[in-house]
């Protein structure tokens, strides 16, 4: 790859702009926040001390390295290219959330905030959130759709036990976006003393570009630990993408590299129905929550209903990062439905012993997809970006239901 | 001299403060919104904004988000709402219609079919909530003539006096001073905080400034008369659609809402 057309370091540009997308579309009341928080982080980001204790709470607190993990008798199934998974189960509170919430946890403090609030869709950022601010002394607000407490009620138990308050929203499909809408309205209200931590690469300038900056751990540690365990890069990337965020984390490190990067969609019933999330598979390039990026939307611009088993998938948006690394045709998109997710859920839990997140089963089903398709001489390399306790209740309903 | 100046100067040669009126359009259907629509410009709105109701309406409170969610069950958009524009115009010739929306409708519209409907249906000016400076260009740039639709700026109260002189100088139509920190509807209004936000952006600007976000009855408006050229009520007008939206009496409740308001107006 020559030196032009090298996407790491090229994007955003000084404005926040990912090629057409990203940018800050938000109410004038929301702008002074955005520019005082991209000066912080502007320091932050050359501060060697602040990423210094950064490192040192991932090593200590969240227990990182996370390690990459081969799925030996997943890939003998499958029948082709060799499985490995990076195990972002292993991290503390159980996902990669936890990557991000730590960077924004202390970049609030060190911009003396006292008050965090959160959106969360499947509860693990919201989780993540409340559990920073346990650590750092900060107050936590979560807001979170009232569908998704109904589906993801042991998340919402343990950011109560961690001191947080749950806020229930009922608007719109009670879902993720309108988990966001609400973060959105409360923060343009409390905007003078309150820290919003958005947990994806989603959301106006800076919140792609430093959610990023903290996810890419991922991909860092990925990268060096395959290279010492097979010689040479995988042949493939593969993650779930609703937002993005650990599917940023991943490919990034990589997005230079001569390696394929795969990332899967919720397509819920199906993306010929109107039953799934699959924004970059079937939406239109719009702005959402203060970005351009694509999104499910009527002809009209209306933000239209999503559905998705996993709750962490279930949004209309994606963050623009994404959008630009389709419209380059660096990263490859498809979608995955509910079934096949679950039948991945199940599959990993009796030939692995892992129960991976809904999310991250998704991951997994297009990985096997892929697996079975290639030669035992190629590689691919998973994010399992979380654990599954969240979902059992949920998904052996439907498991049950589907009779898978 | 188009509307909005037109009406400003008018009102300042009378020493009367402007009444600006938010209504979701389409709230709760097509027909019964344009018969309000009508009502409150005959009852002495002097300024209109008619708002294109948005499904993830984020600057929105209560009152508003579920006007907007009306609306759209209705099968509102934003063609159906620069119709009713037009249909406006034909009924009321002199008062500006600025069409209020969140930036995506429009965004998809794109702006040159934008600009060409806004001037076929007598729109006056746009203020797109989610379209700071920082990323209008993209969009107003592409108007034939941005003086014939200018974008209405906001300033709000956490905005720091040099970014308010750069918007101020830039400004056209009028300018919209957020009261208060938050989301459209009733709250608490700081006389004292927002008089000197309101001196600080009348020395900065050569536009007629409006306020708006939390004035819901005649006493905020006299409590704020003295520091503004306009005052914006919008989810006052909007519970009273929601409350009587199947009402006969709905029109002339509006009526007499938006003459007491406007009587604030007079000093």
């Amino acid at each position: 790859m020559n030196e032009q057309n090298k996407i790491i370091g090229a994007y955003p540009d000084s404005h926040g702009h990912f090629g057409q997308f990203g940018g800050q579309y938000v109410g004038e009341t929301l702008m002074p926040a955005l520019i005082e928080l991209e000066e912080a982080y502007q320091i932050a980001r050359k501060d060697p001390a602040f990423w210094a204790q950064y490192r040192l709470m991932l090593k200590e607190y969240v227990g990182r390295p996370t390690s990459i993990d081969y799925a030996a008798r997943l890939t003998e199934m499958c029948g082709g290219a060799k499985i490995y998974l990076k195990r972002e189960d292993q991290a503390h509170t159980g996902a990669h959330k936890v990557n991000n919430t730590i960077g924004q946890g202390l970049l609030a403090k060190r911009m003396g905030k006292k008050n965090v609030i959160a959106e969360t869709g499947a509860g693990q950022h919201g989780v993540a959130t409340a559990t920073i601010a346990a650590r750092l002394g900060m107050t936590c607000k979560v807001f979170q759709g009232a569908e998704d407490i109904r589906r993801q009620a042991p998340n919402v138990q343990r950011m109560l036990l961690l001191g947080a308050e749950v806020v229930s929203v009922s608007s719109g499909t009670a879902t993720l976006k309108d988990a966001m809408n609400e973060a959105m309205r409360y923060w343009a209200a409390a905007v003078e003393d309150t820290f919003y931590v958005i947990g994806t690469v989603a959301g106006p300038h800076p919140y792609p570009l430093m959610v990023r900056d903290f996810q890419r751990v991922i991909g860092d540690e990925a990268r060096e630990q395959f290279l010492a365990r097979e010689g040479k890069l995988p042949t493939a990337l593969v993650a779930c993408v609703g937002g993005g965020s650990n599917a940023m984390g991943l490919f990034y490190p990589f997005l230079d590299d001569n390696c394929e990067i795969l990332g899967a969609e919720a397509a819920g019933d199906g993306v010929d129905t109107p039953r799934h999330s699959a924004t970059l598979t079937k939406g239109r390039v719009g702005v959402l929550h203060g970005a351009k990026s694509y999104m499910l939307q009527d002809e009209f611009g209306q933000v239209v209903d999503t559905h998705s088993i996993s709750a962490g998938l279930d949004y209309p948006g994606v963050g623009p990062e994404h959008s630009l690394l389709k419209e380059l045709g660096r990263v490859q998109y498809s979608a995955i439905t509910d079934r096949e997710a679950l039948v991945a859920f199940k599959t990993l839990a009796r030939l692995e012993g892992i129960i991976p997140a809904l999310e991250s089963s998704h991951a997994l089903a297009l990985a096997m997809k892929e697996a079975a398709k290639r030669p035992k001489t190629e590689s691919l390399l998973v994010c399992l970006s979380g654990r599954g306790d969240k979902d059992l209740n949920h998904a052996l309903e439907a498991i049950e239901k589907m009779g898978i | 001299m188009n509307r909005i100046a037109k009406t400003f100067a008018a009102l300042k040669a009378k020493n009367e403060k402007a009444l600006v009126a938010y209504l979701t359009a389409g709230d709760p259907n097509y027909e019964t919104s344009l018969a309000v629509l009508k009502a409150a410009c005959d009852a002495g709105v002097d300024v209109l904004e008619m708002g294109m109701p948005f499904s993830d309406p984020t600057a929105d409170g209560q009152v508003i988000q579920d006007a907007s969610l009306r609306a759209l069950a209705h099968g509102m958009n934003l063609p159906k709402s620069l119709a009713m524009a037009k249909d406006l115009r034909k009924h009321n010739q002199s008062v500006p219609i600025i069409l209020f929306s969140y930036y995506n409708p429009l965004f998809q519209m794109g702006p040159e079919a934008l600009y060409a409907a806004c001037m076929d249906s007598g729109i006056d000016g746009i203020l797109v909530v989610d379209l700071p400076p920082e990323e209008s260009d993209e969009f107003t740039l592409k108007f034939p003539d941005p003086k014939a639709l200018p974008i209405i700026r906001l300033i709000a109260p956490t905005t720091p006096l040099a970014r308010k002189k750069a918007v101020a100088a830039k400004a056209d139509g009028f300018l919209y001073l957020i009261t208060r920190t938050g989301v459209t509807g009733v709250g608490s209004l700081d006389v004292g905080k927002i008089a000197k936000h309101a001196t600080e952006l009348h020395n900065a600007s050569n536009v007629p400034v409006c306020l708006g976000f939390g004035i819901s009855t005649a006493e905020d408006i006299r409590q704020l008369a003295p520091y503004a050229d306009g005052l914006v009520v919008g989810s006052a007008l909007v519970k009273t659609v929601a409350q009587n939206g199947d009402s006969p009496k709905l029109l002339e409740l509006v009526t007499q809402q938006v003459k007491k308001l406007k009587a604030a107006c007079l000093g």
